[in-house]
């Protein structure tokens, strides 16, 4: 039987280079062995992938993409198809899950310069990843068809309409109407199920491709190659099957632990994840009280709506739109604004510890801001809105502090040539360290 | 021509003349794919005018109506309401309605064609939320200046009683005026523009 086996292995091995594949990837795929908890985020994700792909599916053969039966067809799945409910709620859960590991997963990123040479490759394939997820998850949250879902979407799309001339005929062609309609449901159905999970996997595969060919980084930032023994492999080095691959599935089951307990006791959040307004039908004359993104993209939706420029003779509106784009565009070029000799935070001097630090905290802040309603004060809401004793210093107004955050999130940016230039490094050590 | 016999100009030439033929090509394939997102048929045939009765509208009182799926507000003013409109130029982005979409013969400050009577698009021309109607005057959470109008509840834009947009709020300009007209005292054409009169 063995024998067997092991000849249709080779048979197979000498018409397409399987064992090859499998040695490059996985069995003599060097990794550092000082990776740390952060490294965790980045086999999640694939996790996380795999299971929007399949509950996805799934969910596509009890899903009606009409404006007259997507919402009923919703209802269908969590009512009366067969475990409708919890495939339902592994694909909404698994959407928050993927963007909390992928944020954690950008964030080591950045602690520990992996988007510096030679990986600016793997960062920009990751950028381009996580811009479809954000295309994902805006038009997966169109098709239940609910109140969030229409207006959401209307004003996501009305963004386009800020573009000066052509903005208009724009907004009219995304949507394929003269509003947010079947037509737009219809269209985002299938680019969400099609289109972008096809372009998503190969970004996939091309991210993971760049980054075997070129190694992972670690903590410490220094490229384990430099150090090879006698055998030619990383002297800290170690091949990623089997001591990754079973260290992985730890991470795994702990993950699932986690993912589970929201799977079942608070698939909706407390409304984060799933929105109240969302439990009613779509109602193109009625506008909710209160339209707020889902919470991985408050950040950004802050920026756009506190946005009160009005350069050049062009409306805040666009310039919102502008600055929104600006914060997602520039994180594309990271790879070339850090100038640092060294890589990792732990070598870097206080200008990037300082600097990490504000940008981490602004921008769960202005998370935290793009979720409330923007008028108004932000203290207000933390402790109970009370029209008899308001809060009423305009230096803690909602707008103005996600002003200040917004010109924080970018200074991160924008100053980072000059203090990853000036600030006094720490020597690199020769080898890894394991603490 | 060179040595080898190889016309290197020749080959650099048709490079680019087949480069340049693909490319042409592939833009003419592109057409059906990119057009095929403009509005179809059915969706401009959904958008045909709409006949609106408004003899049993109050005054004061205001009905929502759907053309081209939009709402829209027809609103019988009260002779108080158009009063306080001349009292809201100086607080107006745009009180003469001059970068705001509204057809001529609604180019006036009560913005309609009867003083009385008010149609609007009902999306805010901010981000497309459907603005509320807040006809109290001076309520708690408006302000003492309220004197009437609409609020945008997703970004807190607000519009006097003809739809004009009031300062200090995200939307650019005011309401949108749709094209209508009257077919009778009693019965509004949206979406087809007034005979004779543009």
């Amino acid at each position: 039987m063995t024998s067997w086996l092991i000849g249709l292995r080779d048979w197979v091995d000498a018409r397409l280079p399987i064992m090859r594949a499998w040695n490059t990837h996985m069995g003599q795929y060097y990794a550092p062995k000082n990776f740390n908890f952060w490294y965790f985020f980045g086999v999640l994700s694939l996790l996380v992938l795999v299971n929007q792909l399949l509950t996805g599916i799934w969910l596509t053969m009890s899903y009606t993409p009409t404006a007259e039966g997507a919402f009923a067809s919703v209802e269908y799945i969590m009512r009366d198809v067969d475990y409708g409910w919890i495939i339902r709620y592994m694909h909404s859960t698994g959407a928050s899950a993927f963007f909390t590991v992928v944020y954690l997963h950008m964030f080591r990123g950045l602690l520990y310069g992996s988007y510096k040479k030679p990986r600016e490759l793997v960062w920009l394939f990751g950028m381009l990843i996580y811009l479809c997820l954000m295309a994902e998850g805006f038009m997966g949250y169109v098709l239940p068809w609910g109140q969030m879902s229409y207006w959401g979407a209307q004003v996501i799309v009305s963004l386009f309409g800020a573009i000066p001339v052509i903005g208009g005929d724009i907004v009219q062609w995304v949507r394929g109407d003269f509003l947010i309609s079947g037509i737009t449901l219809n269209r985002f159905f299938a680019l969400h199920v099609v289109a972008i999970p096809l372009i998503l996997v190969m970004l996939v595969v091309m991210h993971l491709l760049a980054l075997h060919e070129v190694g992972s980084n670690n903590p410490d930032g220094i490229e384990i190659k430099k150090k090879k023994g006698s055998d030619g492999k990383p002297l800290d080095g170690i091949p990623f099957h089997p001591y990754y691959t079973v260290h992985d599935l730890v991470g795994i089951a702990v993950f699932l632990f986690v993912f589970c307990f929201i799977l079942f006791f608070m698939p909706e959040m407390g409304g984060y994840f799933l929105e109240h307004a969302n439990f009613e039908e779509a109602n193109n004359l009625k506008t909710p009280a209160h339209i707020a993104p889902v919470w991985y993209y408050t950040p950004f939706y802050a920026m756009l709506r506190a946005t009160t420029l009005e350069w050049f003779g062009l409306s805040s509106k666009f310039w919102g739109f502008v600055v929104m784009a600006a914060a997602i565009a520039i994180m594309f070029v990271l790879p070339w604004l850090d100038r640092s000799k060294v890589k990792s935070w732990r070598y870097k001097g206080m200008g990037t510890q300082v600097a990490i630090y504000s940008f981490a905290i602004s921008f769960l802040i202005l998370g935290y801001l793009g979720s409330i309603p923007a008028g108004g004060h932000f203290l207000d809401h933390i402790f109970h809105y009370n029209p008899e004793n308001q809060w009423t210093n305009e230096y803690l107004s909602n707008q103005y502090v996600t002003q200040k955050l917004t010109v924080v999130y970018f200074l991160f940016f924008i100053l980072m040539p000059i203090y990853t230039t000036v600030e006094k490094t720490k020597p690199e050590p020769d080898r890894v360290t394991m603490k | 021509m060179t040595n080898d016999g190889i016309n290197h100009a020749r080959r650099r030439f048709l490079t680019v003349a087949t480069t340049g033929v693909g490319v042409a090509g592939a833009g003419f394939v592109a057409t059906p794919f990119v057009g095929s997102w403009n509005p179809s048929a059915k969706a401009k045939a959904a958008g045909a005018p709409v006949k609106i009765n408004i003899s049993k509208l109050e005054s004061g009182q205001m009905v929502t109506e759907e053309w081209q799926g939009k709402p829209v507000y027809v609103i019988r003013r009260t002779p108080d309401m158009i009063a306080s409109l001349a009292k809201m130029t100086d607080r107006l982005k745009d009180p003469s309605s001059l970068k705001s979409e509204q057809p001529a013969y609604c180019k006036n400050e009560h913005r309609s064609i009867k003083s009385e009577i008010l149609v609007l698009v009902g999306l805010c021309t901010h981000l497309g939320c459907a603005p509320k109607k807040r006809f109290d005057v001076a309520p708690e959470d408006l302000g003492k200046d309220w004197v009437g109008g609409f609020f945008c509840p997703c970004h807190g834009s607000k519009f006097d009683l003809a739809g004009r947009v009031l300062q200090n709020v995200p939307a650019p300009s005011n309401l949108t005026v749709p094209p209508y007209r009257f077919d009778s005292d009693s019965i509004i054409v949206i979406g087809e523009d007034q005979k004779g009169a543009v």
